[in-house]
């Protein structure tokens, strides 16, 4: 993909300048990475807060053995794992995929603890009013906790966001072409990683404190008591 | 004039409630006929609130048999705590509503979605039917107005009132009444009685109260039931029990509450 661009080193400006476009196509990659990864980890996060509060014994127990496992293990062991592991026993995923998935099943079990804490949260009378007016327990998650638990759990969620976004790097050791792949690549064929690698830490930086300026808002524009769904 | 004999609607037998090593039923046997309004009376921690929570399946039982309307609580093959699956449980809960010590209104919605939302996610009213009959529940209780308000915005009285609407709504065959005035400030006591005064003439409601306001518990049951350490120890009708107690342990309570 590097074909068809010139780039011009006369000086540190021109030559960001004329590296920019192929930076920013890697931050359309960055970007999706980060959306998909937390997109599964907020979906996955509360699917296992929610069989971890599960009456039967083997599936809360099951599910802490996996969150445990998923938190405790390298990100990069998890991503090497699925990339070179899997296709052996017939499942074979494109990189990017792979890397969403390794970042959302990471962060899910992050996200799953702030879940929980927000639910445990949520007083009992909530849930007695819920089973008494013959709501069924998912709709009570939907319609009367999760509702409730949004605000608290924002800026817990915030943080991972920002940290998911900054670890978005590390799928390029298998092969996704995102932002720091690409900066690499065009210092391996300049010699000049000062650049490129500089520009890159600046996206992220901007990124991040567009995220944290975001969800800093958000907070103040949701209601503190939570917003039903529909 | 001999009325027939209506079978119990609700049917405690030698129903048995223990938390680890305290026991707080035992042994208990206890009958409501269809229309019935039972106040529960007592020392607190004698087994009063539940009974109304046992009913509500909030808390499960250990020994004994429990039945509402020929339904058992427990399946013959039941499992887990209830020992009964969660759809014959929902069954049950369908006949049964329950208005709570502390309200417990959805804080996020607003009185009216508090009031909409079972019926149109449990009964799958459509939204508009369930809103209308919101709407006149919300002038039963007086509060209409105040429909598009947040229950944080409300009074205690208010909020109550509100749970009480939200409770019918679901349009149970009972309604338990868990000490509904006891978390209010005392001038507001009196609106909310007023209320489920206006509930003790609806004919077909079976009604359960857990109260410490004895005069209206004279005013509105048909039957007093005096509870003392799990068991009910005396019951009647309001006149007998709470003119002439015949149990040393009702005289000494209503000595100490009516002063």
């Amino acid at each position: 993909m590097m074909y068809g661009f010139e780039w011009d080193t006369a000086t540190p400006l021109t030559y960001a300048w004329s590296i920019l476009p192929i930076i920013l196509i890697g931050l359309t990659v960055t970007l999706q990475a980060a959306a998909a990864g937390f997109a599964i980890a907020l979906g996955l996060g509360l699917v296992f807060a929610m069989l971890r509060r599960s009456r039967i014994r083997t599936v809360s127990w099951t599910t802490a053995v996996v969150v445990e496992f998923l938190r405790d293990t390298p990100l990069l062991v998890q991503l090497f794992f699925l990339y070179y592991v899997l296709p052996d026993y017939g499942v074979t995923l494109p990189a990017f995929l792979t890397g969403a998935i390794a970042l959302g099943l990471q962060y899910s079990a992050y996200t799953s603890e702030v879940y929980r804490g927000g639910i445990d949260a949520v007083p009992r009378g909530q849930w007695e009013a819920a089973t008494a007016l013959n709501l069924s327990r998912m709709q009570t998650y939907r319609d009367i906790v999760v509702p409730q638990i949004v605000p608290r759990i924002l800026p817990a969620m915030g943080n991972y966001l920002v940290a998911m976004i900054k670890e978005t790097p590390v799928l390029s050791v298998v092969t996704v072409l995102e932002m720091m792949a690409l900066a690499n690549m065009i210092g391996e064929r300049t010699f000049e990683y000062l650049v490129p690698l500089t520009l890159v830490g600046v996206i992220f930086l901007i990124l991040t404190l567009i995220c944290s300026a975001g969800l800093h808002r958000l907070q103040k524009v949701l209601p503190k008591a939570g917003i039903p769904l529909r | 004039m001999t009325q027939a004999v209506k079978p119990p609607l609700i049917q405690f037998t030698n129903v048995a409630k223990r938390f680890g090593a305290l026991t707080v039923l035992d042994d208990f046997n206890f009958e409501v006929a269809p229309g019935e309004k039972v106040t529960l009376i007592g020392p607190s921690g004698s087994g009063k609130s539940t009974v109304l929570r046992i009913l509500m399946t909030l808390e499960p039982f250990q020994e004994g048999q429990l039945s509402l309307a020929g339904m058992s609580y427990h399946e013959p093959n039941g499992t887990g705590p209830f020992k009964a699956s969660e759809r014959h449980l929902r069954q049950i809960r369908s006949h049964v509503g329950m208005v709570f010590q502390s309200f417990n209104l959805f804080p996020h919605m607003t009185v009216l979605r508090n009031v909409v939302e079972a019926p149109a996610r449990v009964l799958g009213l459509p939204r508009g039917e369930a809103e209308c009959r919101a709407i006149d529940l919300l002038a039963m209780v007086g509060l209409a107005d105040k429909k598009d308000h947040y229950p944080s915005q409300l009074s205690g009285g208010q909020q109550q009132r509100v749970a009480i609407a939200r409770a019918l709504a679901m349009r149970p065959r009972v309604l338990l009444f868990d000490e509904p005035t006891s978390a209010l400030d005392p001038q507001l006591v009196g609106e909310v009685l007023s209320v489920i005064r206006g509930l003790a003439h609806e004919h077909d409601l079976t009604m359960l109260l857990v109260t410490h306001e004895m005069r209206f518990a004279r005013e509105v049951s048909d039957r007093v039931c005096f509870f003392d350490k799990g068991r009910i120890c005396e019951q009647g009708a309001p006149e007998a029990i709470f003119t002439a107690p015949e149990h040393p342990r009702t005289r000494e309570f209503l000595a100490s509450v009516l002063r």
